[in-house]
């Protein structure tokens, strides 16, 4: 699987594509599968990054979510941001096409 | 136009049957992802950054205004709003869900669409010029070869686990406009002495990480003898394609490896052992009945000038620049080839409204016999238009925002989709070349500076066909910042050439005046009416890199 995240990174969240949709989603603190990243739940540390990462097997074993990962966050005043374009995009859509889904929806993430 | 046969209908509403089948499986957990993965890819579903992406086939480009509706509907019911048109002249949709699947591929095979051949290790859909049965200098339709191709290598036992994805792309004019050589394999109608039809034929071409120029290893393969040239390529690819290494396992390699005259010889080899056991002769009347497929459509008899037209010219400056970007002669007298820009200025290469594409359907319907065309560069054609309905044509486009006067200019782009929405990018090239198009989006200085492409990847697989642009920009990746490599005298037409790199990459902030520095370059050392790419093949990239990076 493709690595997402910086090693000795220090804050880490844990994301997946829904199998139904492939809609993307984050494990909360709560073992649901949100659509928002400000529900994830964040792991300081390796080891409750790694803790996060297996609770993601059982999600896999009955076909809710494909491909979970860890990605490197940062928590800041106004939510959790993710740390690389590609997890910003992830996180709110295309930085095209703003009319439409999430870039229409989560105005401010894509300056 | 092809039609399916009963065989072909069958075979298309079993597969459909199949990966419905396999679909509702995966959902209830019957099949595992890793079960599953490599079925989707066999009908066009990929997972993708946001959502799965469905690559659907139009086979060598050609669509009926009925099959246009249909993606229209689609587009609407289950996505968006909008498809991509691809540099492979096929459609993807960004957002289906994989539960809707079924339905859409269902919806597709009523009218003879589906998704076959478009991923997976398979001779992929194959490609070719959009102007085919058009064209001034056509030899023969280069569609008939390729219906020929698709029905041999559809479901192909042999060709369905090959060692990696192959491409074939036919033209029918010696200006090439399909990209012959940088494909696997690239076939060249020509003509010998006696007026006989045969096939040049070129291999090993194509891009993405080793990017190579195509090999000509036939000058003149009789038509009777192409399936049985072309199994005889296979089978020594199939032989020697090394399995064990992925970004080794193109045929590309394989010729680069062997040389031109040793896969040459093995090819003879084989094509006499094929053509010994004479299974894959092609009969005459089985191209014949293929032929009829592609006859011309009844054009009526029509003096070439058309005063309707010439009045329009004169009275509409924006109408006469559209013409002249976007107009090309056609073989019959009175009609005239339209390319429809899908490059509006700011607006996504390639992508296409819901209601853009029901428009372009009834345009069709109404004034080019009922048919599209998808190009390679991610617009679309009329095929057949006469000429005095020219400025009727543009007044429709217009409405729908498409008649940008732009077909080869700078803001003619084409562009993968990137980090927008790929997840095997680097970095995103839609926004870059909005932005390109926005800098240059004065249509006068446009016509001024003249025929430029610029074409731009998001990563190394280069599906934008970066290495072949004028200008091409490759996004690379530098500890999570986007950055982008500039490549110079790329070409994909009869002369084809892959661009030199001119220096250390460009930021995001840097590229667009990286490009407009370029062309303030070129116009200050062009020879009258030279275009970009001769004034650079003239003067080689050294000027560019003293001009880009002098004053950095
Ligand atoms: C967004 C989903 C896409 C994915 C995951 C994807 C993936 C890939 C990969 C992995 C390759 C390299 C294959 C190899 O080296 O053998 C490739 C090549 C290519 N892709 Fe895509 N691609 C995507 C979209 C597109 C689009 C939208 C286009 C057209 C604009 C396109 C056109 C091509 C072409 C022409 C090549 C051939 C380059 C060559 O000759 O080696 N792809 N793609
Ligand atoms: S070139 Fe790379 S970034 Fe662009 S679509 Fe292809 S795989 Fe994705």
């Amino acid at each position: 699987m493709a690595q997402h995240t910086r090693k000795g990174a220090q804050f880490q969240a844990l994301t997946a594509n829904r199998l139904s949709d492939g809609i993307v989603v984050y494990l909360t603190a709560d073992d649901r599968w949100s659509e928002s990243l400000q529900e994830a739940e964040v792991a300081e540390g390796k080891e409750a990054a790694e803790a996060l990462l297996a609770r993601a097997e059982p999600s896999v074993a009955d076909n809710t979510v494909v491909e979970p990962y860890l990605f490197e966050v940062a928590k800041e005043a106004d939510g959790i941001r993710a740390a690389s374009v590609r997890e910003t995009i992830r996180q709110a859509g295309p930085t095209v096409r703003l009319d439409l889904g999430k870039q229409a929806e989560l105005p401010g993430v894509h300056s | 136009m092809y039609r399916y046969d009963e065989f072909d209908h069958q075979l298309v509403n079993e597969r459909v049957a199949q990966f419905s089948g396999q679909v509702a499986r995966r959902l209830s957990g019957e099949l595992t992802e890793d079960e599953f993965k490599p079925l989707r890819l066999m009908n066009g579903v990929y997972l993708q950054l946001h959502a799965y992406m469905l690559r659907i086939a139009v086979p060598y480009g050609t669509l009926s205004s009925k099959q246009m509706r249909m993606l229209a509907h689609i587009g609407r019911k289950y996505d968006r709003g909008y498809g991509h048109f691809t540099t492979r002249q096929n459609l993807q949709f960004n957002w289906p869900a994989l539960k809707d699947v079924p339905d859409i591929l269902k919806d597709l095979a009523s009218v003879e669409m589906h998704c076959i051949q478009t991923s997976g290790n398979c001779i992929r859909n194959v490609t070719s010029d959009q102007y085919a049965g058009a064209a001034k200098s056509e030899i023969e339709d280069p569609r008939i070869v390729s219906e020929i191709i698709r029905q041999w290598s559809t479901f192909h036992p042999e060709f369905s686990f090959l060692p990696r994805k192959f491409k074939i792309a036919v033209t029918g004019t010696p200006d090439d406009r399909a990209a012959i050589r940088v494909h696997d394999i690239g076939i060249q109608i020509v003509q010998d002495d006696k007026q006989n039809i045969g096939y040049e034929i070129y291999v090993g071409g194509g891009l993405g990480r080793t990017p190579m120029i195509g090999k000509k290893i036939a000058d003149f393969v009789p038509k009777e003898d192409l399936l049985a040239y072309l199994e005889a390529i296979m089978r020594v690819y199939n032989m020697y394609g090394r399995r064990d290494n992925i970004y080794k396992a193109r045929i590309k390699i394989l010729v680069h490896e062997i040389g031109v005259e040793e896969m040459k010889r093995q090819v003879e080899a084989e094509f006499a052992e094929v053509r010994k056991a004479g299974t894959l002769h092609l009969p005459e009347e089985e191209v014949a009945r293929i032929e009829a497929y592609f006859q011309a459509p009844a054009y009526e008899s029509l003096p070439d000038e058309s005063t309707e037209l010439n009045k329009a010219v004169l009275a509409d400056r924006d109408f006469a620049n559209w013409v002249k970007s976007n107009v090309a002669q056609h073989r019959v007298p009175g009609y005239a080839i339209v390319n429809i820009s899908l490059k509006p200025i700011g607006g996504t290469p390639g992508d296409c409204s819901s209601d853009q594409m029901d428009a372009v359907a009834d345009i069709a319907e109404k004034y080019s016999f009922d048919e599209l065309r998808v190009t390679h560069e991610q617009n679309l054609t009329l095929a057949h238009v006469r000429k005095k309905d020219l400025h009727a044509v543009y007044e429709a486009l217009k409405k729908h925002d498409l008649a940008t006067a732009n077909i080869n200019l700078i803001t003619d782009q084409i562009a993968c989709p990137g980090l927008d929405y790929c997840a095997l990018a680097n970095a995103r090239s839609i926004p870059l070349a909005q932005e390109i198009s926005r800098r240059f989006a004065d249509i006068e200085r446009q016509h001024e500076i003249g025929e430029l492409k610029i074409n731009t990847s998001g990563c190394i697989n280069a599906c934008g066909h970066h290495h072949v642009g004028h200008i091409g920009i490759l996004g690379v990746d530098k500890k999570g910042v986007e950055y982008y490599q500039v490549t110079l005298g790329g070409a994909a037409d009869e002369k084809t050439a892959i661009g030199d790199i001119v220096g250390r990459a460009f930021t995001e902030d840097e590229i667009v005046d990286a490009i407009e520095t370029i062309v303030t370059t070129y116009i200050g050392k062009r020879n009258e009416g030279e275009r970009f790419i001769d004034t650079y093949r003239r003067i080689g990239v050294e000027p560019f890199k003293e001009s880009l990076y002098e004053t950095h």
